[in-house]
C-alpha cells in the first residue's frame, strides 16, 4: 500500500544506501519470523532544508538509544530490554523482539550537528536533520564583461 | 516492505472469514503481544507505537479481550516521503481469555507506545493446594 505512495522511478538515494548498508543492520534476535525486518523501521521524509526521520522503537528506555552523526552519517544505536520472566511465570505468547540493534543511515547532505533536534514520544523516535550552512546550494550570478 | 514489522489485519481477516468491514478507509495492524501467565493471572504487552494513552481501547466482554487503538496519522507538511519502511495505521487484536479473571481489577497502562494490560485471576480461580493427611 505505501509502496505505491513511493516515488516510483525518482532517484532514491535512500534506498541505494540502504542497499550499501543492508550488511550493517543488526536484527532482534528474538524474532521468529520468515522474513527478517529491519529494526528499528524507518520513515525518512525530505523537506528544503531538513530532513526528519521518524522511527517506530516502542517501549525502550532513552538512556538505552545512542544517537550520533559523522558527516552526512546518521548511526543509531541501542537496545531493547526483554520482559524477565520471573518466578512461577510462563510464556504463552512472545512476539515482541528485544537485544540490541544498530542502524546507520547516509544523509545526501551534510548535516548541521548542532542543530539537530530528536524527540521521542509514544514509542516514536523523531529526529530532524537540518542541512549545514556550507552545504546549501548557491546561487552564482553571472556577470556580464 | 512495510508489512514485515506490522501485520496486516487483511491477512487475519481472510483466513478467519470475517465478514465485516470497517467504515473508515484505514489500515489496521495485528500488534506484537508478549503474555505471560504469573500466578495471579496474566499480563500482557503491546506494541503500539504512534498510539497515546487517549486513543487506546481495552474491553473485556464474554471472555474476549480486545485491544483497538486509533492513530492518527501526523501531517508532514512540506515534506516529502523519501523513503518509507513502516505503515502507519490502527491497531486492533482479539484474544479469548480462558482464565477466569477479575473484571474490576484489570489495569491497563500506556507508556512509549507499550500497553501493558495485567488481568488478576478471580480468587475463585486461584490454584488451591489441597492437604492431604495420612489416612
Amino acid at each position: 500500500m505505501l509502496r505505491t505512495m513511493r516515488p516510483g522511478l525518482r532517484w532514491d538515494p535512500w534506498r541505494e544506501m540502504e542497499r550499501l548498508e543492508s550488511e550493517m543492520g543488526s536484527l532482534f534476535s528474538g524474532l521468529n519470523r520468515p522474513r527478517a525486518a529491519k529494526f528499528p523501521p524507518m520513515n525518512v521524509f525530505a523537506g528544503e532544508a531538513d530532513v526528519v526521520i521518524t522511527s517506530e522503537i516502542p517501549g525502550i528506555d532513552l538512556a538505552d538509544i545512542d544517537l550520533s552523526l559523522t558527516g552526512d552519517t546518521l548511526t543509531i544505536k541501542g537496545s531493547r530490554k526483554p520482559q524477565e520472566l520471573g518466578e512461577g511465570q510462563a510464556w504463552h505468547r512472545r512476539e515482541r523482539g528485544s537485544g540490541s540493534f544498530y542502524r546507520t543511515i547516509q544523509l545526501p547532505f551534510t548535516v548541521d550537528g548542532s542543530k539537530v533536534e530528536a524527540d521521542y514520544t509514544k514509542g516514536i523516535l523523531k529526529i530532524k536533520l537540518p542541512r549545514a550552512e556550507a552545504d546549501k546550494p548557491r546561487k552564482i550570478s553571472i556577470k556580464t564583461a | 516492505m512495510t508489512t514485515e514489522n506490522k501485520e496486516l489485519e487483511r491477512t487475519k481477516e481472510a483466513a478467519e472469514n470475517v465478514v465485516t468491514e470497517r467504515t473508515k478507509n484505514t489500515v489496521t495492524y495485528i500488534p506484537n503481544v508478549d503474555i505471560l501467565e504469573t500466578g495471579e493471572g496474566l499480563v500482557i504487552l503491546a506494541d503500539l507505537p504512534g498510539a497515546g494513552e487517549d486513543d487506546v481501547n481495552v474491553t473485556l466482554e464474554n471472555n474476549v479481550l480486545s485491544i483497538e487503538a486509533r492513530v492518527s496519522k501526523e501531517t508532514m507538511e512540506g515534506y516529502k516521503p523519501a523513503h518509507m519502511e513502516y505503515g502507519i495505521g490502527d491497531y486492533s487484536r482479539a484474544f479469548t481469555i480462558n482464565e477466569t479473571i477479575d473484571g474490576s481489577r484489570i489495569e491497563a497502562k500506556m507508556k512509549d507506545g507499550v500497553l501493558r494490560i495485567v488481568l488478576p485471576k478471580a480468587e475463585s480461580a486461584k490454584p488451591k493446594t489441597i492437604p492431604i493427611q495420612k489416612g
